[in-house]
């Protein structure tokens, strides 16, 4: 990587193989699963930047950014368990449940929101279990079993909300105890240089760093490639397969609280319709930054880079002063741009190397 | 030579008596005995369907037995994955190799078996360096460990997992049809590899359908057909052309070959 991208034509010293030209850094860096996506980030920035006055302005970007954690939360879960080769369609309700747990529990037994908290992570988790073991004890696709529980966790939602309150939101639990220290660490802004940052976007950064680090320099990440690679061959080899992809699904189900958490601490109260769709969009991340549909192929910072594109997009055209209803349709085409990025980088990329 | 090597250690590494196994109504295996001692070769050859797969798979702990007694080392064992059987020393070399094509060289050749230096973080340079030089030790000179593997070809793919299963002590190699999509080439340098791991005092056990690969390298020869042990010997009782001849279901063979032969002066005498 250090190299210089200019290099001699390569020469066949002695003991190496003459049949091989060497790899360039350029080559490298063509290898990356991010380059598809790191490429659109720049141009889709360059172009807000031409196109929309407001979009350099530092509030605005720290809007963009705002808007880039949310999804990047998810979306670091859903890359990892993507790489693992599964998907989870009930990530986008999960989110929604989570923050209703916590919400009702706090209100209906007028406890500290703390124990809300604990008890939607417990519970979120064991949601997150319950999609790995149906998956592995199955050998269903998850994408049929994730949609099963989406559809259910959907109607628990609502359902258990309005027997509960009456009402398709949940009772506002801002005068609660516990409320302003939960909300410092879920949903509160940070000045930085002057500009009001929400302290979503650290975190994001924060998971992002670490679901990398877990990729290319532990064990676990050897083993969530493996799996998604070729799950066979890992079982074959010894890897654990099945808590693997179990640990990632409950990786989602924690992100999803997380992200559960910011919506309950930011708005107070939850609306038990939101959500559906959402899962979609993780998904979208994770691909447009270098996943691999058929698993075995990805990278979290990629993730991160997709996170990225879809905020400044869904910001980019506000300030742009387009109609937003056009948002879709553009985050669909970049959808089918990044994926055909994608295949022609790797099949160059597989065929020289 | 073999019986002297198999009798030296006392009980043989790996000994199968009266082995079967049934998938639902199908009797995949019936009955076989086998032994691997350490620095021999064991071959066991037959046509497709002869029951090959499934033995190895019960011997590399993929499947339990269901009749029959599986020693180790004169201990009885049932496996329940392959991990155990991998714990006893006995590594499988699969015909898809086990490798996850996408990963790089030395992640697939660590997977599984991972070099840790505590908080689970892996020893990346001590992998790197072990994996190109286990590599050269077998004669083959990566360029570039970072590689695919997947962008390697046959024979070096197969030569990744055998060096792999020796580097991790493995006492006994179970190798599944390794020279099968092989050319000649690739082929003979695998079999030289089997020979190496035998002078390296491991228990090697061979499976393959080709005669010409098993006799050169092979101590013991079991012949399989319909799921049933049809011949077992050791080298000085057996040669190539009646190895071949048992495992095509000999009087199969020399049938064909009358036919053939009719066939073939019918069209001299019109």
């Amino acid at each position: 990587m250090t190299q210089a991208v200019t290099e001699p034509p390569p020469v066949a010293g002695p003991g190496s193989d003459e049949r091989l030209a060497r790899r360039s850094p350029l080559r490298r860096l063509l290898g990356r699963p991010e380059l598809g996506a790191l490429l659109g980030a720049v141009a889709l920035f360059v172009f807000f930047s031409v196109v929309a006055d407001a979009f350099l302005r530092a509030g605005s970007f720290s809007t963009v950014l705002y808007a880039s954690s949310t999804f990047g939360i998810m979306a670091v879960g859903v890359s990892l368990l993507m790489i693992g080769g599964e998907f989870d369609l009930s990530a986008g309700v999960m989110v929604t449940s989570s923050a209703l747990i916590a919400a009702l529990t706090a209100y209906q037994f007028t406890l500290n929101v703390w124990a809300g908290v604990v008890v939607s992570l417990v519970l979120t988790l064991a949601l997150g279990m319950v999609n790995g073991v149906l998956c592995v004890r199955t050998r269903l696709p998850s994408f049929i079993i994730t949609l099963a529980t989406f559809f259910m966790l959907a109607g628990l939602n609502l359902g258990v909300t309005k027997a509960l309150t009456g009402n398709v939101a949940s009772d506002s639990v801002r005068d609660m105890d516990g409320f302003g220290a939960a909300r410092a660490i879920f949903a509160s802004d940070v000045d930085v240089l002057g500009v009001n940052v929400n302290i979503t976007v650290f975190w994001w950064l924060l998971f992002t760093a670490v679901a990398t680090w877990i990729l290319l320099r532990t064990r676990v990440g050897n083993w969530i490639f493996a799996v998604g690679g070729s799950a066979a061959s890992a079982r074959a080899v010894g890897v654990p397969v099945d808590r693997v992809k179990i640990g990632l699904f409950m990786g989602v189900a924690f992100c999803a609280w997380f992200s559960g958490m910011h919506l309950v601490f930011a708005f107070a109260t939850i609306q038990s319709g939101e959500g559906v769709g959402n899962e979609f969009l993780y998904i979208i991340c994770a691909v447009i930054g270098g996943c691999l549909l058929t698993g075995g192929y990805g990278s979290a910072i990629g993730a991160a880079i997709g996170a990225f594109i879809f905020g400044m997009t869904n910001k980019g055209i506000v300030y742009a002063e387009w109609n937003p209803d056009w948002f879709r349709f553009f985050l669909g085409a970049m959808l089918l741009i990044a994926t055909v990025v994608n295949l022609v980088v790797r099949r160059r990329v597989e065929r020289s190397s | 030579m073999t019986a002297a090597k198999g009798s030296a250690g006392g009980a043989p590494l790996i000994r199968l008596t009266g082995v079967g196994k049934g998938y639902g109504n199908v009797i995949a295996l019936r009955d076989v005995d086998m032994e691997a001692s350490a620095g021999e070769v064991t071959c066991v050859l037959g046509d497709n369907g002869a029951g090959k797969s499934t033995l190895i798979k019960i011997v590399s702990g993929l499947h339990r037995h269901d009749t029959g007694t599986y020693e180790v080392g004169g201990e009885e064992v049932a496996f329940d994955s392959p991990r155990e059987a991998l714990d006893r020393g006995i590594a499988t070399v699969y015909q898809d190799l086990a490798v996850v094509p996408l990963m790089p060289v030395w992640r697939n050749f660590f997977l599984g078996s991972e070099k840790r230096k505590g908080f689970g973080r892996m020893d990346i340079d001590f992998m790197r360096r072990t994996t190109r030089d286990e590599m050269a030790a077998m004669g083959i000179d990566l360029r570039d460990v970072d590689q695919p593997i997947g962008t390697l070809s046959g024979g070096e793919r197969q030569c990744v997992a055998i060096a792999r299963a020796v580097y991790f002590g493995a006492k006994a190699l179970v190798l599944d049809e390794p020279t099968a999509a092989l050319g000649v080439k690739q082929a003979g340098v695998v079999l030289r590899y089997i020979v190496q791991a035998r002078e390296r005092g491991l228990a090697v056990v061979f499976i393959t359908h080709n005669p010409h690969h098993a006799h050169p390298v092979g101590d013991r020869f079991l012949i399989l057909n319909r799921g049933r042990s049809i011949g077992y010997h050791t080298k000085d009782e057996i040669t190539r052309e009646e190895l071949t001849g048992l495992m095509a279901g000999g009087s199969e063979l020399e049938e064909l070959a009358h036919e053939l032969d009719a066939a073939a002066s019918k069209t001299d005498d019109t």
